[in-house]
């Protein structure tokens, strides 16, 4: 967990010009960091590259259109990491 | 290439969704008023044109992939080169292959060639989204059949 978050970290320190000791595991990416949705498909990209993994955005962003989620659930950086090593343990699985 | 109308990509000349790669070309005319202002006495194509007609060359690509389920909007333009200079009259081969394909998204990198010379290149990213519309779709359709799109090869993948 602390691995993935520093490299989410990282990433986007690096792709939004964010400082990197201003992003903690509880910063929302888009109240706290203020990450617009094109900037955070950089993100995805490096996180999918990083990974090996294919963040479902489609997925997420129609369950909280929906009312089936919150956007706390998946853009708190905890959460999202959370998220990510589900995905990684996934795929892990299936190979 | 018709300027006017934004179409900028003239036929397909290869696609394969295997390696997701795809092959088109684009004439260049030898007049139109562009280049009585980019310039006057010294014509050559725009950079931000060749920036679309690669966009648009992937677009291709992204639609084909997508078995023309979606439509790829221009969402961000990296590491875009302009080499040397493109003139009218110049045939443009555009070659481009898909980095990457996320969830809505997906990012391509494609260049421009002049008799075999490299004059321009660019890593793009696309929104890729179902056709907002019909209507859209069925345009996008009527254009692949003008430009050659090898429809065999999204019905037998």
């Amino acid at each position: 967990m602390s691995s993935t978050f520093d490299q989410v970290a990282t990433i986007i320190a690096e792709t939004c010009d964010i400082p990197r000791d201003t992003i903690t595991p509880e910063s929302h990416a888009i109240d706290d960091l203020g990450i617009d949705s094109l900037d955070f498909l950089d993100i995805a990209f490096a996180i999918d590259k990083a990974f090996g993994i294919k963040l479902p955005l489609e997925k997420w962003t129609q369950e909280v259109n929906d009312g089936k989620a919150t956007t706390e659930q998946y853009f708190v950086l905890k959460n999202l990491c959370a998220r990510i090593d589900e995905l990684v343990a996934a795929k892990s699985a299936g190979a | 290439m018709h300027l006017e109308y934004f179409q900028l990509v003239d036929r397909i000349v290869d696609l394969d969704l295997g390696e997701r790669t795809i092959t088109v070309e684009a004439q260049v005319p030898k007049q139109n008023t562009i280049f009585e202002g980019h310039f006057p006495g010294y014509p050559l194509m725009p950079g931000v044109l060749l920036i679309e007609a690669m966009a648009q060359s992937s677009g291709w690509l992204l639609i084909a992939l997508t078995k023309f389920e979606r439509m790829p909007f221009l969402a961000s333009v990296k590491e875009a080169k302009m080499r040397s200079f493109v003139t009218p009259g110049d045939l443009l081969t555009i070659n481009v292959r898909v980095v990457h394909e996320g969830s809505g998204y997906a990012v391509t990198e494609a260049k421009i060639r002049v008799s075999g010379e490299l004059r321009s290149n660019a890593t793009i990213t696309f929104g890729v989204i179902p056709f907002p519309n019909p209507e859209l779709r069925g345009h996008m359709e009527a254009m692949a059949t003008r430009i050659g799109f090898p429809q065999q090869a999204v019905s037998h993948d």
